[in-house]
């Protein structure tokens, strides 16, 4: 018992966590930024899938780690361009055009994947992100290396986290953004294009979701496989409305939930094969469920939230 | 640009913009098919030919279209209600699990006895694995876009537990699969020798009672109301929980009725590979048929050709068979844009 308390004060254990966050900090700020904007993207399954083999394939191809990153990014902005285009002059359905996204962007990366490495058996490895030990922060005890010995991709996850809010809350882009998600005709009024200000935020979004993919191919793991995105785009979406629609509070939601799940990787270690692992896979999802049950009651959505806009349309 | 609504429905529209849509997606897997540098004229002959050219090809894509129709059933009734399933991937597994718990030697009946009481006790498992997160949308307003999502992971990790303990056929070798359904439990053949079973005529059975009730009972009526426009429905003193609820309880048993038919009529025993994803493509083959249960069995052999013909494609031309994935996700956002584009006029100023 004391055994599965004192992971706790593991450095190692806290380094898992932030690494587990790291895809779903910026998957979530992803989804946020297109939420508060109005448009729910259940697309980010399948833009994740996207991100994490353009941007890994751009470095197996010889390029450099940024420019795989800036690849996936790319990747993921196309996917959110037809996504907002789909769902934003067009007002088809977010949740069927969501899916949709999901199933192309997925089943076109497999289909690409088979045409780029026809003939491969064990998927090719890279030479991924390395960590970079931030000089005397990574010497605080615990806390240290897990938040200042990681990956500079992780560093970025925090740098989003940080842009995000900024954007959102200081500036007159976010205002916009805001806006639009809550009361579109004010924003009209106000000259400004409320489709534009969609497409725009749901590809900025999209873009994010694609880095957090890419995370798992060029920095947690080193090479690119099927099913790898394993539901994650999903948890951003319960994180964020577990988070209320407030980076500061998803990003802590974020961390909880890797804490969680880097945990329960270590208690399947020290059972021992007692309980089927299949338990301990299934928390994660179990407990993504039980944190939207706990907010809905007091959770306010972006008030147009899945509403398409109509010019001139009340 | 702006849409308005079309004032009556164009005869022309809604043949365009629907042909239009087909016309996009062969157009795309071409461009497709052609980076994988093959021939779009060859790969499609050849995918019609898998998928029709013969009469074994035609069997395998109805006995594919099968458990299609079922999930498209199940997602268009949903839908329908605006109520959003996209946990029929979850429903289907744990249908097969109570075709197998109930059909390897637990009860032994005549075929007569036992073939309607697992249906029965599949469609009440797949029911209230919808009914959850339809309590859980009408209570607490959580999306039950997002429950049912991610409990098709808990799910299909909680079939695996099952198939690695209490389900576990001990002379499986030590492969997570179940023990086979005893003879009485399995669906026959419709033609001696073929793949082709039972669940077939089930599945259009099942879809010409949805129709029915859709279109000529009372509760049909207040699930598309409910769909329409909630809020009018309420006011109108429709009891919307109560309708979402009962229409989440036929969703999930028509969604189980597809793991009871695979499983009974096709495979015979329960493995973790029993669905490639059939509860997803349900959703493609419902928007196709656009919610309409009649239009899900034309939809559902059509998606299932693709697949078909697409595998038979694939071993003899040089392109990846996930061009059917593709084609299919594809028809799915052009689908839909087209029943936008016939209901509603682009205007560009």
């Amino acid at each position: 018992m004391t055994e599965a308390f004192e992971i706790l004060f593991t450095a190692s254990f806290w380094v898992a966590a932030i690494r587990i966050a790291s895809p779903l900090i910026f998957a979530t700020m992803g989804e946020l930024i297109c939420e508060r904007a109005g448009v729910l993207n259940l697309g980010i399954e399948g833009i994740m899938v996207a991100g994490a083999f353009s941007g890994w394939f751009t470095v197996y191809m010889g390029g450099d780690l940024w420019t795989g990153v800036l690849v996936a990014a790319l990747t993921g902005a196309m996917f959110g361009l037809l996504h907002g285009f789909l769902t934003v002059p067009l007002g088809l359905s977010q949740h069927v055009t969501g899916i949709g996204i999901t199933l192309l962007a997925s089943s076109l990366t497999y289909f690409t994947y088979r045409i780029l490495l026809p003939e491969v058996t064990s998927p090719p490895k890279i030479e991924p992100f390395q960590p970079f030990a931030v000089p005397v922060l990574s010497d605080i005890p615990v806390l240290g290396p897990a938040l200042f010995n990681q990956t500079p991709l992780t560093y970025l996850a925090y740098l989003s986290v940080a842009v995000v809010a900024f954007m959102l809350y200081r500036t007159p882009v976010g205002v916009a953004v805001r806006a639009v998600g809550e009361n579109p005709s004010a924003v009209e009024a106000q000259g400004i294009s409320v489709t534009a200000v969609r497409i725009g935020a749901v590809m900025a979004g999209s873009a994010l979701m694609a880095i957090g993919g890419a995370f798992l191919t060029m920095s947690a793991f080193n090479s690119f496989f099927f099913e790898m995105i394993n539901g994650r785009g999903w948890i951003a979406i319960a994180l964020v409305v577990f988070g209320s629609w407030r980076p500061g509070k998803a990003l802590i939601g974020a961390i909880l939930f890797a804490a969680f799940d880097a945990y329960q990787v270590r208690l399947q270690q020290i059972t021992g094969g007692v309980i089927p692992y299949q338990i301990f896979l299934m928390m994660p999802f179990v407990l993504s469920i039980v944190a939207l049950v706990v907010v809905a009651r007091r959770a306010t959505y972006p008030k147009a939230l899945m509403i398409p806009y109509q010019k001139g349309e009340r | 640009m702006r849409l308005e609504p079309r004032p009556s429905s164009s005869l022309a529209a809604s043949i365009l913009w629907p042909a239009g849509a087909i016309l996009a997606t062969i157009m795309f897997s071409s461009i497709l098919v052609m980076i994988a540098g093959a021939s779009p004229f060859t790969v499609f002959y050849l995918v019609f030919k898998g998928a029709a050219g013969s009469q074994f090809a035609a069997l395998e894509t109805l006995t594919r279209a099968t458990p299609l129709i079922f999930t498209g059933l199940a997602v268009a009734v949903a839908f329908r209600a605006r109520l959003w399933n996209i946990g029929a991937e979850a429903q289907l597994y744990l249908g097969a699990v109570m075709t197998v718990v109930l059909g390897t030697g637990a009860v032994t009946l005549p075929s007569a006895g036992l073939i309607p009481l697992i249906m029965i006790a599949a469609m009440l498992t797949g029911a209230l694995t919808l009914l959850g997160p339809a309590i859980l949308k009408t209570r607490f307003g959580v999306d039950e876009v997002v429950t049912t999502l991610l409990l098709n992971f808990i799910i299909l990790l909680f079939v695996s537990m099952l198939l690695e303990g209490p389900l576990k056929d001990p002379t499986g070798l030590g492969w997570p699969q179940s023990k086979r359904v005893i003879a009485e439990a399995q669906l026959p053949r419709l033609i001696k020798g073929k793949r082709l079973h039972y669940g077939f005529v089930l599945a259009i059975v099942s879809a010409v009672i949805v129709w029915v009730i859709m279109k000529k009972t009372v509760l049909g009526y207040e699930m598309r109301a409910v769909g329409h426009n909630a809020e009018a429905a309420r006011f109108a003193g429709i009891p919307v929980n109560r309708v979402i609820a009962k229409t989440a309880l036929l969703s999930g048993g028509l969604a189980a009725l597809a793991g009871f038919s695979e499983v009974a009529g096709l495979k015979g025993n329960l493995t973790l590979d029993l669905s490639p994803g059939y509860g997803y493509t349900g959703i493609v083959v419902a928007m196709l048929a656009m919610l309409n249960p009649l239009g899900v069995i034309a939809a559902a052999i059509f998606v299932a050709g693709i697949f078909v013909g697409a595998d038979a494609m694939s071993r003899s031309a040089n392109v990846p068979s996930y061009i059917a994935e593709v084609m299919v996700a594809t028809s799915l956002l052009t689908m839909v844009a087209a029943i936008m584009l016939m209901r509603y006029r682009v205007r560009w100023r």
